[in-house]
């Protein structure tokens, strides 16, 4: 069967059905444990910074945009947008929605809870709901996220979020 | 002047926005009506599928003077239809209320404040920000999906534009659009518990007024309205409650299996299927629906979806009694004196002078 892409990343990644094994729901089960490990590994960026500043954020940009392509790709199916929200979607990563949606479902999602598009995979944002009520800062679900900024694609989020949190962004 | 008319919602001419009135955002009568407090009725028109005006005109024609605003649709369920901003600049010509559907799915930012800003500049005061069908619904499944904004997004783009007067990048707009936003919510698909919020997320996004999904489950409307009562969400914007007539039993199925977001109770399908006349008796249910969720606090009117029965809107509003004697915009209503024929060869003669 011809399969429709989505939005921001065509074909690549299949839909996951519910029925197999993917890290994906883990993940999501697992939200309050991996927001607690996040939040450490986000200082720990912030602590880095410096080493980084000195050895340059370009340079570093590549080896560790797959690094974290790696891992995120295996615990969340990231997509690599490049400015993640996975705190504020309950660890299910929105870009897997294949509208992109990074505010909340559509008016589409099934009686099962499964997507409109892909009827054999859980629509991402009822995971996000079940996530996010594992969550310590779960109600950050609430936020209104911005527009998606399409240049970030491919791009490491860490290394934007420890030059954000340290202060010695800029020059990238 | 017709006592059942608001004098407030009748300009110099039918085509021209309203004088604008304190705390409205709009030049609109559909913001006026809400915010009166009175029971609002809007209907969707069906775009048809042909470069006719007079299309356009037969179909918002069979609504005149039973509804505040005509929603003209964006290409609903991702087939190609005449365009929605298209339609609503067709509509304000007669001087009807359109509502402005945007879709994310077929425009990236650029070309949707693009059109925010023309559709205001056409007479357009009203906008619903959605997110779209997919296109593997549509008659174009290979089309490329594009979704660069949100529904929410969208709303917080519009909203920035109409009150900083600013585009999503910062550059400066000269006249902004003064439009009344508003946004959809489905109560009736999952996640439920966090529709609440999100319609919350929307409304701190800019949403003034929302259209729900079609409601045939009056119950699982009275929980979801129950917890936005508790967020005192009805205090910032007006909720109007989608419903629609099913023609058959074997309709309701269909739509049910096949229409992205449509819930319709087992009970409500054995009750068409044991009716003599199912059309009817779908008829007898959308007015029953009516009358129930006009009860239900913090519901502030109806969006009528008659798709293919829209002729029959006006008798099911009438029969629903909703409007309490009410009169929505009619042509031929509007100030002591006013002639549209003679004002229309006026306009064309002044036209061609100039």
């Amino acid at each position: 069967m011809l399969r429709v892409p989505a939005a921001f990343e065509p074909p690549g990644k299949p839909p996951r059905p519910r029925d197999r094994f993917a890290l994906r729901f883990w993940s999501i089960r697992h939200a309050g444990g991996l927001a607690r490990l996040y939040a450490a590994f986000e200082r720990a960026l912030v602590a880095a910074a410096p080493l980084a500043a000195k050895l340059g954020w370009t340079r570093l940009e590549r080896p560790v945009a797959a690094v974290e392509r790696t891992v995120k790709g295996a615990l969340f199916d990231c997509r690599m947008c490049g400015q993640c929200v996975l705190s504020s979607t309950g660890m299910s990563c929105p870009m897997n929605c294949p509208k992109n949606l990074r505010n909340g479902p559509c008016g589409g999602v099934r009686g099962d809870g499964n997507c409109e598009v892909y009827p054999e995979m859980p629509c991402v944002w009822v995971k996000a709901w079940e996530g996010s009520r594992l969550m310590a800062e779960g109600d950050r679900i609430g936020d209104v996220q911005p527009p998606i900024d399409h240049r970030l694609k491919g791009r490491s989020s860490w290394l934007a979020v420890a030059q954000e949190k340290s202060g010695t962004g800029g020059a990238a | 002047m017709n006592p059942r008319l608001h004098p407030e919602d009748f300009g110099e001419n039918p085509w021209d926005p309203l004088p604008a009135l304190p705390g409205h955002t709009s030049r609109g009568r559909l913001e006026r009506v809400l915010r009166r407090g009175e029971f609002a009725v809007t209907a969707e028109l069906n775009p048809p599928d042909s470069a006719l005006a007079e299309d356009v005109y037969k179909r918002a024609a069979v609504f005149e003077g039973w509804v505040d605003a005509i929603n003209a649709t964006d290409g609903s369920g991702a087939n190609c239809h005449m365009s929605s901003i298209a339609i609503c600049a067709l509509l304000t010509r007669i001087g009807f209320s359109p509502v402005l559907q945007i879709s994310c799915r077929d425009t990236n930012r650029i070309g949707i404040q693009g059109n925010v800003l023309g559709a205001s500049a056409l007479g357009v005061n009203n906008v619903l920000c959605l997110t779209g069908d997919g296109v593997q619904s549509g008659d174009h499944p290979e089309a490329k999906p594009v979704f660069d904004l949100d529904s929410t997004s969208l709303l917080a783009t519009i909203r920035r534009m109409r009150d900083e007067a600013k585009f999503l990048s910062g550059r400066k707009i000269t006249t902004p659009p003064p439009v009344f936003m508003g946004a959809a919510e489905n109560p009736f698909a999952p996640p439920y518990d966090f529709r609440p919020l999100r319609l919350a997320k929307k409304v701190r996004a800019g949403a003034q007024f929302i259209q729900t999904q079609y409601c045939f489950d009056v119950p699982l409307l009275e929980r979801f309205m129950a917890k936005v009562r508790d967020m005192e969400l009805e205090k910032h914007c007006f909720i109007l409650v989608g419903v629609g007539p099913l023609a058959s039993a074997k309709t309701a199925r269909w739509m049910r299996s096949n229409v992205a977001g449509v819930h319709i109770p087992d009970a409500i399908i054995e009750r068409l299927e044991k009716a003599k006349d199912q059309k009817a008796e779908g008829k007898r249910i959308c007015v029953e629906i009516i009358q129930q969720v006009r009860e239900i606090a913090g519901v502030a009117g109806v969006h009528v979806m008659a798709y293919r029965q829209e002729e029959y809107v006006a008798e099911m509003v009438h029969e629903s009694g909703v409007l309490k004697g009410r009169q929505p915009w009619r042509r031929d209503l509007t100030r002591p004196g006013f002639d549209l024929d003679q004002r229309l060869t006026e306009n064309l003669a002044r036209a061609g002078e100039g």
